[in-house]
């Protein structure tokens, strides 16, 4: 953060139109690189997290699946925050 | 002998420059003593021909080169003032469907034994066009604005050069806006080439000295003219022939006085 965006946020301005169309370069690239549409993408978030709910209980609220790129390198980022294992309540586990 | 560089000049977007690109770069490359031709491959809408003054002295085409309807050199349009420098245009505007790659390949295995660099100004797009005008390329400038069209484009052209193995891809920053840049108004000069990941061969900042330019058919590189676009592209041509030369600094243009000084102090991180 820099000095400017503190200032912009305490009088409440929208920050300078560079930083926002960087973040908004960055989100269209992860997608167009990974050829994913914003609906496949959101599909495939829902299936990730059935079958992680499967082993472990996750936290779908705080959880998330996206898409960083850096260096033209694009990555699938998953952050499911794990409430607790289930082995001990697993059937039969 | 020299071994001949062709370089593809491309964009994905229309109209961010690649045809001044290539017309200017060309007229330097030429008075820095080195042979090259400048292939419009852009056939559909050829403009290459307009912007170096050549327009009235186009009489063949690759296309006929190809046919054996004439010779090379009947095709190549040499410039009156550089004669270091020609002109092939790939074919004519009626004529929409006789180029395939082979035939660029073709055409540019021939250009490559007469000449230093062949630069080939690439449609826009990323269909048919820019395949068949990639074909031959062994290397790439990729032209681009500061802003985000402009830049998605560019990313797409580049993962295509990429997956055909073209190396090495540089990047041309064009119509910079210094004042706009120091007022965060811009994408900055690093945010480009960190999402594109590409070295940058050079800047241009934003010149009404082009469109005077275009207007005459005379590219400002062909009367050592002082404007800033004009000394940014004698510099491109320099880098590529391997000379080490310093890039501008846009922000420093863009920050002087007391008002500069604390916009840079805002810029500062804190945490």
């Amino acid at each position: 953060m820099t000095l400017q965006d503190l200032l912009d946020r305490i009088l409440g301005r929208q920050p300078a139109s560079a930083t926002t169309a960087r973040e908004r370069l960055q989100l269209v690239l992860a997608h167009d690189r990974s050829d994913l549409s914003p609906e496949q993408l959101d599909q495939m978030r829902r299936e990730i997290f059935e079958v992680v709910a499967k082993y472990v209980d996750v936290d779908l609220e705080e959880g998330d699946v996206t898409l960083e790129t850096e260096d033209r390198v694009t990555a699938l980022v998953a952050n499911l925050p794990i409430r607790r294992s289930m082995a001990s309540s697993k059937p039969g586990g | 002998m020299t071994i001949s560089r062709t370089i593809l000049i491309c964009s994905g977007k229309g109209g961010v420059g690649k045809t001044t690109l290539t017309a200017n770069l060309g007229i330097a490359l030429s008075r820095q003593g080195a042979r090259t031709v400048v292939l419009d491959a852009d056939f559909g809408l050829r403009n290459l021909d307009l912007l170096l003054g050549l327009e009235n002295r186009i009489v063949y085409t690759a296309q006929e080169v190809l046919a054996e309807t004439c010779r090379l050199d009947q095709a190549l349009v040499k410039h009156k003032q550089e004669p270091n420098l020609a002109l092939l245009p790939a074919g004519n505007p009626r004529m929409l469907e006789w180029l395939k790659p082979e035939d660029m390949q073709a055409i540019v295995g021939m250009l490559s034994e007469r000449f230093d660099y062949v630069l080939i100004d690439c449609p826009a797009g990323i269909e048919d066009g820019f395949k068949n005008a990639a074909a031959a390329a062994k290397e790439a400038i990729v032209i681009t604005t500061p802003e985000v069209s402009a830049v998605r484009d560019a990313d797409r052209v580049i993962g295509l050069l990429n997956t055909r193995g073209v190396t090495p891809v540089q990047l041309v920053l064009n119509r910079v806006r210094p004042r706009m840049m120091a007022n965060q108004e811009m994408l900055a000069v690093d945010d480009v080439t960190d999402i594109l990941a590409l070295p940058l061969l050079g800047l241009v900042l934003e010149d009404e000295q082009v469109i005077v330019s275009t207007n005459r058919g005379e590219p400002l590189t062909l009367n050592g003219s002082a404007s800033p676009a004009a000394r940014a592209y004698t510099n491109i041509a320099r880098r590529l022939q391997g000379e080490d030369v310093p890039l501008m600094d846009p922000a420093r243009e863009g920050r002087t006085g007391l008002r500069a000084k604390v916009r840079r102090m805002m810029q500062t991180k804190i945490f």
